[in-house]
Parts: structure tokens; C-alpha cells; sequence
């Protein structure tokens, strides 16, 4: 790859320099006319997905178009939770070994994403959803990952801020779930890695280069997408666009079976180190973590209307927050510092869609319900198709068709989103 | 000692001594300093430490935006982080730096500034990778964090919320706020003023200026008396709007007056409209070094001197690129101060404004490069803008004026645009919105006369759209002040880049945004993420617009074109406690019924059933355990009599013409040839085909039917059956009335239902001919007007007695005496669940998963296929056409009768199988077999009926034999005895 | 929380209503009639997901009636409620 090696010992002799050596994480181009493959989105996935066509397919002549700047879409917005415990034969080896694939992307990009296998664990309030999630550990067990039920003790033992939900209280607490292949990192710097690789890969970025619409030739398949710089055409464009992928594939008359939803998440105030573990909460609508800065940034339940704002309403926010205190009483004196929305689409059974289209040479890439953790599969299961034409073993269920029978994977409902 | 407090003046109370401790030393000041002006008056200057490098830092504004000294308070107000400049003093307050060990004095960990090359902006992310980033994790976060992790509140009405309404709100009471005030009031809307200090008149409490012939802080004073006079008004002090939310719900956050337990109070106002007149935010100047303790805002040293009579130096210095410092210099010398020196990088500057700095050196075309002084400053370095010969001044005060920041965060969150202003080098509001207008120091109006005026006109044009008419109101004369301004971020080519902060919170510096842009990150965005410019506590207030400018300047692009990043709720920290009113489970209480104390009596343990309703689990007597107590209870109902409450489940009663017809719609099978006083299981799917709901309806007359629910579902079901009405099939007549609790029951099930019965006594015949299963019948029971239902969940002959509520209690207990013969035996859902396993009837939280459908379950037979169309109809017919294997119910006994535990483990046919062929919905002891029972959907079921297949109950697989989903009555005898 | 022009009982706070979907063409006949493509068309894609999002809210601790609003996804304004039934 050609790009600067980063490590200690740069550091300190670039500390000679004043740093003033470091190449830039990826480079400007003019836009060309023309290129092999576009990808519509420099988010996480937009990004992967450039990174392993070049890197394990041999990809050239690719381009990312972004509207806005490089990791500006929903990996700029999450709660950096990346975790495996799913549900179906489907959905838990793919995402487990994006969860594993993490782990090892430090290395690989040579990038310090600052991950951490922190452990999750879910506390649970009722018996339904300690059903739900001993049946997930039955069969995350099958397929090699690690999900175990512990005590009402060792919850609290585990989370000492946990004072809230005593016996005697409204939900108190049952029992516990671990899930230690769990973890955290940073998402803006996923996004800035995979950016750098790629590009040292020769593959293109475009900031600021908002697609306005595909374009699809006389045969029904697609030529290009339209942008403020003009018509860059390709024989092969895909979509990593998030909350936008159902209006953008409109613009080549598809229709996708894909909702949008707002989803909140906010940061505290940072302070020293409270809990060490991920918290998740799925009685109470609420998540978190404590990040490296000491922030704590919490999740909840999105918004069930449709919105493209980057705020939440106050009732939805409230729910969270209500949820949260329920549990962690002392975190009512902690002040919120930050507070943003994010857009997702789901689709109806809540799995992803990895997928060429009807429209030949589009593939599409959404779906992503908590898609953050999917990132690095995510990328590697789309690159294949687009390289090879064939879906990738792990991915090979998350197709479009399976709606033609609705023969749904269905993880919706049965978990928060993380 | 440097700071010290000047012999009169200032608003403080002298007569009042107020002591308190800060980083464990004792100090004093007066009621009514801040805790920034009581340290600065006690001649602390070193007062924190910095973020990364640790760096003395000391105090630098006078506001909220304080970006440099934030402590957290200790003892009884134990809070977070706080800036030093908001935290009103009280006696005996202790407080801390958020960072400095063992104090901010002799920090230790000042020797991370010997490491500060190795230290840019992001460094971490180019290190720590080897061998790996956990093992430096743990002490980067105990380095890292700030203020210590809360405790648990004392008392709980500590932090509250409150719900205001009101016609305008009027955000900032300086001059524009309370001209604005002025008006709305007087035309009579009910208006709701609230300013973050404890006093109204924003600039003009520190400000010489005159308004009207007075000065500026008596017409505020006069103002705000009339205000406060006024019935349709209300006065908030101490308060800040911290978020705009959807349909202009304005956040506001209250620190009500110290003493108060209350620690903050939040409100959320429905206001029609919002005059936004906030002010604005002096800036700083970036250069080396230019983060020395002694080094603060221009206006922050008047405002010390003048509001708290607090001398921040001996020797101040001023450093500017605008006209405000000279009034600045001005006032400090009307209160006898002297500015030794003002140093401005103009060339020229207005004889007006020059005069108003009379006594002092000017040093125009200089800018100040870098400072010097150990543990405070002692002196600055400056030169010719132009580059030459550099000079030393000394001083321990330097006073920065880099311009002014509109306070526009709210605007911005509505979403509502700004424009970078060239004549005033920063961003202010671009034109009106509909619910928010912007007025005074916010909106960019520098001119005090402006100011007022564009008060005035907002309160004018408000009350036009409320239809008032006013009276001509003359705004009154102000003094003018001049106002040019030249851009100016930080010093031209400064050699020690390292050290001049952008940043002051987060320590980031002007070589940190060169770094970025040089790596790449030139989006003003990635500049902000990359070197965490703008996202400490203080959310960049000051400092935003120099880092913007920094950009523009190394790119060489204008500023405007760089744009900013966004302003994201909240404007400062709020306290989550005043959060998190609406909605939360964790606050609605649980459902009972009307016998839940005597559930209680007799020992039960209480579980949460769905959609709320706590009913009893099981009832353990005499140290029982739990699997003791449910076999007893499920042999009292297989062989003798049980009763069950049996309230909980959803009950409506549907009326009308069409009723029929709609249940035909909305089940899978026909319900419109169903006989009067008949009932039939029903299937109800969505229109997706997947199972929506289960139950038994019963018909009532030709148009009337009563439909029961499960527990969780009701409100799911009802609003599936509205929309259907409301919105597809509007010509449907059918009304539809909840009555979940206004019929509740007692069900009595077991061989010897029919003998209790007719001992509790009723008027209903209850032979089987004339009330056979699936009937419902009317009467009265124990002498209550009662509706009997035969319907069964466990099995067993079983009468379900429904009577109104207010009954309920009363005929309980007549049932349990009347029974005593019977050993009438209570039982709970523990017990029902191991009933309807044993019987195989399907459970919606169990054995419904995904795909599911009735021909899955074996209910093909519910499937009717004489109906045109029913919800859920063509999706099923759609879904079978998959090639996918069907998972079906079957029944499962494990080759070990005593494994109980293996609900939910995956179905597999080797232990190797990467793929689960079905899993285990439920499984429960079984009384009637004396062994463990099991039921499961498994790919191709019923072709397997008879074989077997492996239960992989984790490391642990259990031979199972696959049998029918029924192990007890197949045919049904029982229950239609 | 949003305010909600019932247009029949004019203003009312969100918690009186509730959420009842993105706005379809009634259901009537079309399952009967339709392909399967035009079938799995209405069940699944919505019709408009953009700038407007057309939905029903349930006034149902108020009128009880269904009624249908246009509202902007970016600033929540609603235009044009309108009660949801035809007859």
C-alpha cells in the first residue's frame, strides 16, 4: 500500500519535523468521466466496500461519491457498538466475523480504531425477553460465539453504577446476559482508515459531490449517476447511502422495501472511568458505553416517524433518558453534552439487504439497522458481488428476492438497536 | 499576589464574608461573586491545569462560555464539571479543578508536556497499536475523564422540570431582550423573559453606556422592574435556552438561587413565538503561549472589575483587532484602573475611538506573538504586523479582543441560516424566520441604539401578528459607539504553532489544524473530529470562528466558503435528571384486577404478564419450591379444581351491521356462520401474513360479538382493527368498545367444574347439552349477573365467570368458600403455561417465530379457503411458494426424562450442523407423564413425527423422539366434557 | 412532541394520538385483484418517503377518529390534515 506507515516511531520522528512530512489520509481528485465501479456513499460501509474491491478483488478505476465529507453519514453517528448476539443461522456468522474482522482492522489499516473487546452486558428486566435472549445464546453457541446468562449479583457486581431497579421496584432486574466478543472503537476513525486504504489503493474519493439521481440507458441498466459536476458514467454503481437509499433508487424507477427511521444517541459530560463494559438495556429502550474520553454516549429507540432531522423529538429523547435513570439514578447529575439523530432504513423483517437490483449493474447496500458493526463484512460481502457476480457465503441470504417470497430473516423487534 | 479586590465598587456585598475552599485551600469572597471572581479577587491566578499537556491555565471569561476553568463542585452540591464563572459562591461551597493532581498548583502530570511533540491533534490514532490498544486503554480513560462519576442524589427533588405556555418568550434580557420585553408586555401577550445571569441588562450591568439620558444599567433596572410589575410577564434569571425542538418547544434549563436544593430546574415552553436575544461572545486571539494564566477576554476584565470590583492585574495590556477594547480601557479607567498598553493590528483606527483609550500606548499595525511568564503571565512579545524588530511589554493581565461571536446556537438548531458577515468578521442570522426572531448583540446589531431598536420593531411586529395595536413607542437615545472590526485569527507565521491554542479545553492548537489540513482533513468537520476542536464542554464557543478562520487562512479560501459545523443541541450541559418526564415504563404503574390483594394474601408471586398487568406466577405454600408448587397446582387442575384469574386478557365488544363480515376479514377462518352464543377460535394475521393475535370471540346476536385478545396484544389488535375501519373500509359498520376491564373473571377449571359451579350456584343450565364448549351463557352466579364462557386453556372443563369489576372481589371469594370440598386450588401462569404445553396449544410468545403461519402450527384448518380475501390471505399464498422448508410444530421428548431446561435450544440432526433445523419453543414438566415434555418447530415436522432428532442444548445435545405437538387428551374429551 | 391539527378538534398535543403508519391507498379490493408483484408493491414500498411523509395518526384520546396529515420529515410542519375515512 502506498501510504505512510503510522506507528510510534513515526510519530517521534516526525515530532522532529513538527509533523509537517505526513502525507494526507487520501488525496483530491478532479472528477473523471468515467469509471469502472462508482460507490454512492463515503460512509462506513461506502468506504469498506472501496477498501476490499481494490484490496482483495483486484478493483480498479473505482470512485466514491459523497455528498457531504468522508464519514459523514451514520458512521458519523452511532454508539460505536459492535456486538454478534443475533438470532438467526442467517444473521450470526456474518455478524460475527465482522465483529472478528474488527478486531484484527487495526493491524490491517494500520490505523489505530482505538477497539476495544469491552464485553456487553444486557440487563434484563422480563422473563419474555430473558426468553428471547437465552434462546439467542442456544443458538450463538452452535455457531461459536459467546453469549452467557449471569446472576442479578453479578450484573451489579459487574456494573457497580447500577443502583437503580432494585427487588421491589417496578422492573427489577432478573438476570443478566454477557457477550463478550462484544466491543467498541472509534467510528470516525473506521471511516478515515478504510478512506486511507483505499485510496492508497488507487480508488478515488469525491467530497462534496452529491448524486442527484441515477442514470439507467435504454436497456434498463444503469450507465451513471448525475452529479453537480455532471454525468460520471459507470457500468456499475452501488448504493451505501443509509436513509437515502429508498428516494435515491426511486430516481432509477426501483422500489425498495426499506423504511426510514430517526434513531437518537447523546454523550455526557466526560468524567472518569464509571463502567467498563457495554450496557445494553433492552426493557428499557436504552444503551451505552463509556468512550476512551470518558463521554458516556448513549443509544435508544428511534423515532417511529419518518424524519430526515438531526435532532429527536423531546418525547422520544425523554423515554431514553427516563429508561436510563430508571437503572443508574446518580446519572441524573450528569450533564448531557451532545446530543444528535441518525437515519436508518430497515427493511421489513429487519435484516440487511447485500444485493444486486433489477436495474443491471446496480447493487445496494442497506437495510442497515445498527449497520456499524457490519461494516467490515458488510464491505467485504458487497465487493464480492460487485467483483465477481457472486454473493458471498456469509451474505448469501440477505438478497432482495428473499421479499419476492417473503421469506423474511427476522430479526426485527427482537432486540434494541445497537 | 497580581489580582486583587479593588476599595469600593462593584455589585458584591462587602458586608458579607463568604468562605469557602478550592483544590483543599481555604479562600474568601463576598455574596454575590462568582467563584471565578472570588479566586481572581484572592489573587489566584493559576487556578487548572490543561487537558492534555497540563499547562497552567487560569480563568479567561466571565460567562457561560468560560473556556478554561472548569471545576466540579464536592460535598453536598457534588456535581459535574462547571465552569468556575457560572458556579455562584456560597458559603462554606468546596470546590476542585476538573484536572491538576495533586493540585492545579503542583500538577504531576506536567511533565506530558515534555511529550508534547509526540502528542498532535489524533496521535492516538497512529499509535498504541502494538502489541495492543486494550492494554493502554485503562489509563488513558483514568487520564482522560474529567470530573469523578456522580453519586446517587440525596433527595429526590433535587433537579425538576416544569411546562410553561406562553405567547413569547423572550430569550436574553440585555438591551434588545428587555426593549423587545418592553413592547409585548405593554401590548399585553403573556411573555416569559429569562436571561443566564442572576441579573437582567446583559452588557449593560458592566458598561458605562448611557440609555435615554441614564445609565444603561438603570433604564435596564427601570425595565425590569416595570417588567416584573407586569401580570402577563414572567422573569427567569439564571437561565439558559439549551434546545429548540420540533413544533418551537423551547428547552430552557434553571439554576435557581444557591441555597435552593433544587440543583437545576428544566422547562419546556410551548412558546408561539421566541425573540432570540442572547448576545454574543468576545473572542480571543490565537498566538504562542497565548493560554498563560492572566491572559482572559478584554470584557471579562472590565466585567471583573466593574461588576465584582475584582483587579485581575496590576499591568493590563489590551490585544485587539476591533474598536470594543477602547471603551473597554475606558471604563477601567473611569473606575480608576489603567490599561498600560493596547496593542491592535490596524493600521488605522477612528479618532472617536482612540480618544477613548486617552493615557494609554497604542500600538497600532502590531500584533502580539508570544508571552512569557512561569506558572502566570509576566509579559508579552509583540511586533509590526508587517514583520520587524519585536519588543517586550510586561504585564500580568492581557486582555483579548478578537472580535465577537453572536450567541446563534439556537438559530441554528431550528435549522435557520446564518451568513458570515464580512463588516463584523462573523457569522449572524440571515433573515427572519416565522416562530424566532433574532434582535440585538445576536443578531450582529454591535450599535446599542441598533440594539434597542431591533427590539422594539420584533416586539412591534409580534404584536401585529397577534392583531394588537400600539402605541407609537420612541426608542429611547443611546450613546453611539463606533464598531469596525478587522479579520484577524491569529499572529502571522507563528513559529511556535505548538503552543498557540485554538482550543483552549481540549488543548488543541494551530499546529493541530495545520496537521489536519496537511493530512487530509481539510473539511472543516474532519478538522473539528480530528483534532477535537469545539467539542469540549465550553462546545467552542469562543473558539469555533478562529478555528474556522485558521482553515480559511491555511487554504487560502474565504472564510464564508469554509463554512461551520453544526450547532447541536444542547447550547450548555443540562443535568439528565430534569430530563426524562414523558413516557419511561420504569413510570407507568402496574394493571391488577380487582383480587390481586388476596393473590397477595395467599402468598403469590407476582409476575408482569404483558401490556403491564402483574398477575400471579404460582402460589408456593409452606417452603415449597417453585417446581413443587407448579406440579401441585397442575395436578389440582388435572384431577380436581383450580381457579384462575383470568381478568388481564383483552376483551372488546364489537357492534354494528357488519360485524360479521369484518371478522371474516379480519381472521383466518369464518366467524359469520357461528350460531348465537357460540364461540370459535380465531387466527388474526397482518397483512404481511405473519400472526398478529389469537382468541376466542363469541357471537352475542346477529351484529354483536365479543372478541377476546391476548394479554400483550390488546392495544396492537384495536388499533389494527380501527385503522381497518377508519381508513380501507370506512363503509363497515362496526363500532368496537374496549371492556378488558370492565368485565373481569374467575375461571374455574377441572374435572369437577361443573359440580363447583352448580354448588357456587347459578341460574344457567350446565348440563353439556345445553351449555356445551365454546358457549357462552348469561345469568347470574352466586346471585351476580354474570357472563359464563366454556372455554379452555389448560385442557380441562373449565367455566370462565365473567362479572363487572366491582364484582369481582365479591364472587371470588363466595367461589373459594363455596369449593372448600373441592380443594379449590389457585394457580398462576406458571402452572397454566406447563398446562397448555402438555395439551399443545400454541402460545403467540412462544411458539409464533417470524415466518410462522397456521398451516406451520397445525391450524391448516383455520386457513379458510371458501373466503375471497382475508388480511393476510395473499401473503401467506405468496409465502408458501418459497422453496424454503416450512418449520412445523411438533411435540419433543428428550431421551433423558428429566432434561427440562432446553427451552429455546436449537433443533440440529448432528452435533456438527452449522445450521439449526428448528428449535425448541417451550418445555415444562409434565404431571401427567411424569417426565419433561417439549414442544418445537422443526423444518418438515410432521413428516418426522416418530423419528428423531438431536436438542443442542449448548455443548450439550439431547436425543429427542419428534412426536405429535400433544401429549394429553389428543381428542379432546376432557375438555368438552 | 409534536402538535397535531386534528381537524376535528383543532390543536392537540401528540400524546393524545397515536401513531398509525405511512399513509396507503385503502386496502379495499386490491388483494382479490392484484398480481403478485402489485401485491408485494402495496405491502411493502412505501409510497412517499421524501421530503413529505404523508401518515395517519389515531386521535384516540381525543375524537377517536383516524385523520391523515402531510408532514415535513425536515421541520415537522403539517399541512393539510384531513380526517382519514370516505365516508
Amino acid at each position: 500500500m502506498n501510504m505512510d506507515r503510522y506507528s510510534f516511531w513515526t510519530l517521534a520522528r516526525n515530532a522532529v519535523s513538527g509533523h509537517r512530512k505526513l502525507r494526507p489520509a487520501w488525496r483530491r481528485h478532479q472528477p473523471k468521466s468515467k469509471y469502472d465501479v462508482l460507490i454512492v456513499g463515503a460512509g462506513g460501509h461506502g468506504l469498506a466496500t472501496a477498501y476490499y474491491l481494490a484490496s482483495r478483488f483486484g478493483g480498479r478505476n473505482i470512485a466514491v461519491l459523497e455528498r457531504g465529507w468522508v464519514g459523514g453519514g451514520n458512521v458519523a453517528r452511532n454508539t460505536v457498538t459492535v456486538r454478534s448476539n443475533y438470532l438467526r443461522d442467517e444473521s450470526i456468522p456474518f455478524f460475527a466475523r465482522s465483529v472478528r474482522m474488527f478486531g484484527e482492522l487495526s493491524r490491517e489499516l494500520n490505523y489505530n480504531l482505538m477497539h476495544s473487546r469491552r464485553t456487553m452486558i444486557d440487563i434484563v428486566q422480563t422473563s419474555p425477553k430473558l426468553r428471547e435472549l437465552k434462546r439467542r445464546m442456544k443458538i450463538m453457541d452452535m455457531h461459536g460465539s459467546s453469549y452467557e446468562e449471569i446472576s442479578v449479583s453479578e450484573v451489579r457486581r459487574r456494573i457497580p453504577a447500577l443502583t437503580g431497579a432494585r427487588e421491589g421496584s417496578r422492573l427489577p432486574i432478573i438476570a443478566g446476559m454477557v457477550h463478550k466478543d462484544a466491543a467498541v472503537n472509534r467510528h470516525d476513525a473506521v471511516a478515515w482508515a478504510y478512506a486511507r486504504a483505499a485510496d492508497s489503493l488507487g480508488v478515488e474519493i469525491h467530497q462534496n459531490t452529491e448524486v442527484t439521481s441515477l442514470v439507467v440507458d435504454s436497456s434498463g441498466r444503469i450507465s451513471g449517476v448525475e452529479t453537480k459536476f455532471g454525468t460520471i458514467s459507470a457500468r456499475k454503481v452501488a448504493l451505501a447511502v443509509s436513509g437515502h437509499t429508498f428516494m435515491l433508487a426511486r430516481t432509477a424507477g426501483l422500489g425498495l422495501p426499506l423504511r426510514t427511521f430517526n434513531l437518537t444517541a447523546f454523550v455526557s459530560e466526560p468524567i472518569k472511568p464509571v463502567v467498563d463494559v457495554v450496557v445494553n438495556c433492552p426493557d428499557l429502550g436504552c444503551y451505552f458505553s463509556q468512550t476512551a474520553r470518558g463521554e458516556l454516549i448513549i443509544g435508544g429507540h428511534p423515532d417511529p416517524g419518518l424524519s430526515y432531522r438531526r435532532d429527536i423529538k423531546q418525547n422520544v429523547f425523554e423515554g431514553t433518558v427516563s429508561g436510563l435513570l430508571e437503572l443508574f439514578p446518580s446519572f441524573g447529575r450528569l450533564k448531557l453534552l451532545r446530543q444528535w439523530g441518525g437515519h436508518l432504513d430497515i427493511a421489513p423483517d429487519g435484516s440487511p439487504i447485500i444485493d444486486r437490483t433489477s436495474v443491471g449493474g446496480l447493487f445496494v447496500t442497506a437495510g442497515w439497522w445498527g449497520g456499524y458493526k457490519a461494516i467490515p463484512a458488510g464491505g467485504l460481502c458487497l465487493a464480492k458481488l460487485i467483483a465477481t457476480g457472486e454473493h458471498h457465503r456469509l451474505a448469501s441470504s440477505f438478497t432482495l428476492a428473499r421479499f419476492d417470497r417473503l421469506d423474511y430473516i427476522m430479526e426485527a423487534g427482537t432486540t434494541t438497536v445497537v | 499576589m497580581s489580582g486583587s479586590r479593588l476599595p469600593t465598587g462593584g455589585k458584591i456585598d462587602r458586608d458579607r464574608t463568604l468562605a469557602f475552599q478550592y483544590n483543599g485551600q481555604t479562600h474568601s469572597g463576598f455574596a454575590g461573586d462568582t467563584l471565578a471572581s472570588a479566586l481572581l479577587g484572592s489573587g489566584l491566578r493559576l487556578a487548572t491545569r490543561s487537558y492534555k499537556y497540563h499547562r497552567p491555565r487560569g480563568i479567561v471569561s466571565s460567562g457561560i462560555e468560560e473556556p478554561s476553568c472548569h471545576v466540579h463542585l464536592t460535598g453536598d452540591n457534588a456535581s459535574g464539571s462547571e465552569p468556575a464563572t457560572r458556579v455562584e459562591l456560597t458559603d462554606g461551597l468546596t470546590a476542585r479543578s476538573v484536572r491538576g493532581w495533586p493540585s492545579a498548583s503542583l500538577d504531576l502530570a506536567a511533565c506530558l508536556q515534555l511529550a508534547a511533540p509526540l502528542m498532535p491533534a489524533a496521535f492516538y490514532y497512529k499509535t498504541f497499536q502494538w502489541p495492543n490498544w486494550q492494554l493502554f486503554e485503562p489509563t488513558i480513560r483514568k487520564l482522560a475523564g474529567l470530573a469523578p462519576a456522580p453519586v446517587e442524589a440525596r433527595q429526590l427533588d433535587d433537579l425538576k422540570a416544569r411546562n410553561w405556555h406562553c405567547d413569547v418568550l423572550i430569550v436574553g434580557a440585555g438591551p434588545a431582550g428587555l426593549a423587545a420585553a418592553q413592547v409585548v408586555a405593554e401590548a399585553g401577550l403573556d411573555v416569559l423573559v429569562v436571561d443566564q445571569e442572576t441579573e437582567f441588562g446583559g452588557s449593560l450591568l458592566s458598561s458605562s453606556q448611557r440609555i435615554g439620558g441614564v445609565a444603561g444599567h438603570v433604564w435596564a433596572k427601570g425595565v425590569t422592574d416595570m417588567l416584573a410589575a407586569a401580570r402577563n410577564v414572567r422573569l427567569l434569571h439564571r437561565t439558559v435556552a439549551w434546545a429548540c425542538r420540533e413544533h418551537n418547544l423551547i428547552m430552557l434549563a434553571e439554576h435557581p438561587v444557591p441555597g435552593c436544593r433544587v440543583q437545576q430546574r428544566v422547562w419546556r415552553v410551548r412558546a408561539r413565538t421566541t425573540i432570540l436575544a442572547a448576545g454574543s461572545h468576545e473572542r480571543p486571539i490565537v498566538f504562542a503561549n497565548n493560554d498563560r494564566p492572566g491572559i482572559m477576554l478584554a470584557s471579562a476584565v472590565r466585567d471583573y472589575a466593574v461588576r465584582y470590583a475584582v483587579a485581575a492585574g496590576r499591568q493590563i495590556v489590551f490585544f485587539t483587532n476591533n474598536d470594543s477594547v477602547y471603551h473597554c480601557a475606558r471604563e477601567l479607567q473611569e473606575i480608576g484602573m489603567k490599561v498600560a498598553g493596547i496593542v491592535d493590528v490596524r493600521w488605522a483606527v477612528s479618532h472617536d475611538v482612540l480618544t477613548q483609550a486617552r493615557g494609554t500606548t497604542v500600538h497600532l499595525a502590531h500584533e502580539v506573538f508570544d508571552t512569557r511568564g512561569r506558572r502566570g503571565l509576566a509579559g508579552v512579545r509583540i511586533r509590526p504586523v508587517t514583520g520587524g524588530r519585536s519588543t517586550r511589554i510586561s504585564c500580568d493581565v492581557l486582555g483579548l479582543s478578537g472580535g465577537w461571536n453572536p450567541a446563534i446556537q439556537l438559530w441554528s438548531q431550528c435549522r435557520l441560516p446564518v451568513r458570515y458577515s464580512d463588516s463584523l468578521a462573523t457569522l449572524v442570522p440571515d433573515g427572519k424566520a416565522a416562530d424566532m426572531l433574532a434582535v440585538g448583540g445576536c443578531n450582529g446589531a454591535m450599535q446599542l441604539q441598533e440594539a434597542i431598536q431591533e427590539g422594539i420593531s420584533a416586539g412591534a411586529e409580534i404584536a401585529r401578528r397577534f392583531g394588537l395595536s400600539l402605541k407609537q413607542m420612541d426608542p429611547p437615545v443611546c450613546d453611539s459607539r463606533r464598531f469596525t472590526i478587522q479579520p484577524y485569527w491569529h499572529s502571522r507565521n507563528p513559529s511556535k504553532a505548538d503552543k498557540a491554542f485554538v482550543d483552549l479545553l481540549h488543548d488543541v492548537t494551530l499546529r493541530d489544524i495545520h496537521l489536519a489540513i496537511s493530512e487530509g482533513f481539510s473539511e472543516i468537520e474532519h478538522v473539528k473530529r480530528y483534532t477535537t476542536a469545539g467539542m469540549a464542554l465550553d462546545q467552542g464557543r469562543t473558539g469555533n470562528l478562529n478555528v474556522a478562520g485558521a482553515v480559511a487562512t491555511r487554504l487560502g479560501k474565504d472564510i464564508a466558503k469554509v463554512g461551520t459545523t453544526t450547532f447541536r443541541p444542547p447550547t450548555v450541559p443540562v443535568h439528565f435528571a430534569g430530563l426524562g418526564q414523558f413516557g419511561g415504563l420504569g413510570q407507568l404503574p402496574y394493571r391488577t384486577t380487582p383480587v390481586a390483594p388476596w393473590h397477595i394474601s395467599q402468598n403469590a408471586v407476582m409476575y408482569e404478564a404483558g401490556a403491564r398487568w402483574r398477575r400471579p406466577g404460582y402460589y408456593p405454600r409452606n417452603g415449597e419450591s417453585m417446581h413443587e408448587c407448579v406440579c401441585r397446582e397442575a395436578n389440582a387442575v388435572r384431577n380436581g379444581l383450580g381457579i384462575y384469574d383470568g381478568g388481564p386478557l383483552g376483551t372488546f365488544d364489537l357492534n354494528g351491521r357488519d360485524t360479521a363480515g369484518f371478522l371474516d376479514l379480519v381472521y383466518t377462518n369464518v366467524f359469520s356462520t357461528l350460531e348465537d352464543y357460540r364461540g370459535r377460535y380465531g387466527l388474526m394475521l397482518g397483512d404481511d401474513g405473519l400472526i398478529l393475535d389469537d382468541g376466542v370471540s363469541f357471537r352475542l346476536g346477529r351484529d354483536r360479538f365479543l372478541m377476546s385478545t391476548s394479554t400483550a396484544n390488546a392495544q396492537t389488535v384495536q388499533r389494527h382493527l380501527e385503522r381497518l375501519l377508519a381508513v380501507d373500509y370506512p363503509s363497515l359498520d362496526v363500532k368496537i368498545v374496549e371492556v378488558t376491564s370492565m368485565w373481569m373473571n374467575a375461571t374455574i377449571c377441572g374435572p369437577f367444574a361443573r359440580e363447583a359451579l352448580e354448588e357456587i350456584g347459578t341460574d344457567i343450565d350446565l348440563s353439556n347439552n345445553a351449555f356445551p364448549f365454546m358457549a357462552i351463557r348469561f345469568g347470574r352466579v352466586a346471585g351476580i349477573e354474570a357472563r359464563v364462557a366454556r372455554v379452555s386453556f389448560t385442557g380441562e372443563l373449565s367455566y370462565e365467570i365473567n362479572v363487572r369489576s366491582r364484582h369481582l372481589a365479591k364472587l371470588w371469594n363466595h367461589v373459594i368458600e363455596s369449593c372448600r370440598r373441592f380443594d379449590i386450588t389457585p394457580v398462576g401462569s406458571e402452572t397454566n403455561h406447563v398446562l397448555r404445553v402438555e395439551k399443545g396449544f400454541m402460545s403467540l410468545g412462544h411458539e409464533v417465530d417470524g415466518t410462522v403461519d397456521a398451516h406451520d402450527l397445525g391450524m391448516g384448518w383455520i386457513m379458510s379457503s371458501k373466503k375471497q380475501d382475508y388480511i393476510g390471505k395473499r401473503a401467506v399464498m405468496i409465502r408458501r411458494q418459497s422453496p424454503r422448508p416450512r418449520r412445523q410444530l411438533v411435540g419433543l421428548l428428550t431421551k433423558d426424562p428429566e432434561a427440562v431446561d432446553i427451552e429455546g435450544a436449537p433443533l440440529v440432526d448432528s452435533p456438527v450442523d452449522e445450521r439449526s433445523r428448528g428449535f425448541v419453543t417451550a418445555s415444562v414438566w409434565s404431571v401427567v407423564h411424569n417426565r419433561s415434555v417439549a414442544l418445537g418447530l422443526l423444518e418438515d415436522g410432521r413428516r418426522r413425527i416418530g423419528g428423531s432428532v438431536l436438542v443442542r442444548e449448548c455443548s450439550n445435545p439431547i436425543e429427542a423422539s419428534v412426536t405429535q405437538p400433544c401429549f394429553y387428551d389428543p381428542d379432546g374429551s376432557r375438555l368438552r366434557s | 412532541m409534536l402538535i397535531i391539527e386534528c381537524p376535528f378538534c383543532g390543536s392537540r398535543d401528540e400524546r393524545e394520538f397515536d401513531y398509525g403508519g405511512l399513509a396507503k391507498p385503502p386496502r379495499g379490493r386490491i388483494a382479490e385483484v392484484a398480481s403478485d408483484r402489485e401485491w408485494l408493491d402495496y405491502l411493502l414500498i412505501a409510497e412517499e418517503q421524501g421530503e413529505i411523509a404523508e401518515e395517519y395518526w389515531w386521535h384516540v384520546r381525543g375524537c377517536g377518529e383516524w385523520i391523515k396529515i402531510r408532514r415535513n420529515t425536515l421541520t415537522h410542519d403539517i399541512e393539510s390534515p384531513e380526517g382519514a375515512s370516505r365516508s
